[in-house]
């Protein structure tokens, strides 16, 4: 079975590695502690959303996706139908 | 309520976070849940060995400090979807690491999964005491040579005294699980051999995992090796590691020693 896979085997991986870790220290590197772009954004983000709703943090999710030209930045919330009655008798 | 499991080592490279990964893919592949929790606060990796990089938002400190929700950090595999990832922060310093704070989050992730696998950072300073000190069980991760074998003994020490099992006098489970083995040096006796190991340590066996070209393969591409190529050597000797800490009796084989036609052509080559 061994003398098989060496046959079926894919291409090389090292490129992948390569190309892996160019993203992601690019992405490090831009970043000193917590102030890289995206995270401000989506703290602020948080931030002026809950100026006009309590937010439950159960119903929020915030994914991120770091490319190496573009990051995707996506947050989803779920507005109950009286999220700012809510936020008023808060 | 779910089972603890702590990877740990003492020494640095053998394998921790590729063992954790490994296991973690082996047991959510037949549907268990499971999270991989990284303890290697600033100098985290085990987002990159699973392929999860790209994608951490929030990790265990923002959760501990309260700055994110648990559901929030933790990190759906794309591959396996009852495989989770909380990841280490990168920035923030180990000290944000409390106790307390690791209780809770372990406490949780107990309720929620089957299995709860901590990656320890290597040393014996607060990362890796914290990571062992709510584990039912404790995997300590091994390489067939002086230094490894030396620092384990340390961590087994630690593992009988430190951890909440100890200081309530109650006996850790512990399994030692042989990595970078290689078969034909240790019959040359370049290497220390397995019962030599087992010997010194005297703790069971969970797995020997032969020294393997198909794990760095595996990381390059971000994939557990279990994942990555089910089939060869070191996911077949993971996947029933798997199999052991599942209670199954299963005999542990040394990789290579039962040769077939083409292993004695090829001899290490093929493997």
């Amino acid at each position: 079975m061994n003398f098989l896979r060496i046959f079926t085997r894919s291409q090389s991986s090292a490129p992948a590695a390569r190309e892996r870790l160019q993203v992601l220290l690019a992405h490090e590197r831009a970043s000193v502690g917590d102030s890289d772009l995206v995270t401000k954004l989506r703290d602020e983000i948080l931030r002026a959303i809950s100026k006009h709703m309590q937010i439950d943090d159960d119903r929020v999710s915030v994914k991120m996706e770091r490319g190496a030209k573009v990051t995707t930045l996506a947050v989803d919330i779920e507005i109950p139908f009286d999220a700012d009655k809510k936020k008023k008798a808060a | 309520m779910g089972k603890v499991i702590v990877v740990t080592s003492g020494k640095g490279g053998v394998g921790k976070t590729t063992s954790s990964a490994a296991l973690g893919a082996a047991l959510a592949h037949n549907g268990d849940k499971v999270v991989v929790v990284d303890f290697d606060v600033g100098l985290r990796n085990l987002d990159l060995v699973m392929g999860a990089e790209r994608r951490v938002v929030y990790d265990i400190v923002n959760v501990i400090q309260g700055e994110a929700k648990l559901t929030q950090a933790l990190i759906r595999d794309k591959r396996l979807e009852s495989l989770y990832l909380l990841p280490a922060s990168q920035t923030r310093d180990k000290d944000n690491l409390t106790p307390e704070g690791v209780e809770k989050v372990i406490a949780a992730l107990k309720t929620a999964f089957d299995w709860v696998i901590c990656d320890s950072p290597a040393g014996i300073e607060r990362g890796a005491t914290l990571a062992m000190r709510h584990a039912d069980v404790a995997i300590v991760v091994t390489n067939p040579e002086v230094s490894s074998v030396r620092d384990s003994d340390r961590i087994i020490g630690l593992l009988d005294s430190k951890t909440l099992k100890a200081e309530k006098g109650e006996r850790m489970e512990k399994h030692l699980l042989l990595t970078r083995y290689d078969p034909v040096r240790a019959e040359r006796g370049d290497m220390l051999k397995v019962d030599d190991v087992l010997e010194i340590l005297s703790i069971p066996l969970l797995g020997i995992i032969p020294e393997s070209m198909d794990v760095l393969r595996a990381s390059n591409v971000g994939s557990p090796v279990t994942l990555a190529d089910g089939r060869s050597a070191p996911a077949i000797a993971y996947f029933e590691a798997a199999r052991r800490l599942n209670g199954e009796n299963l005999p542990v084989t040394i990789p290579g020693e039962k040769k077939g036609f083409f292993g004695k052509i090829f001899g290490r080559k093929a493997a």
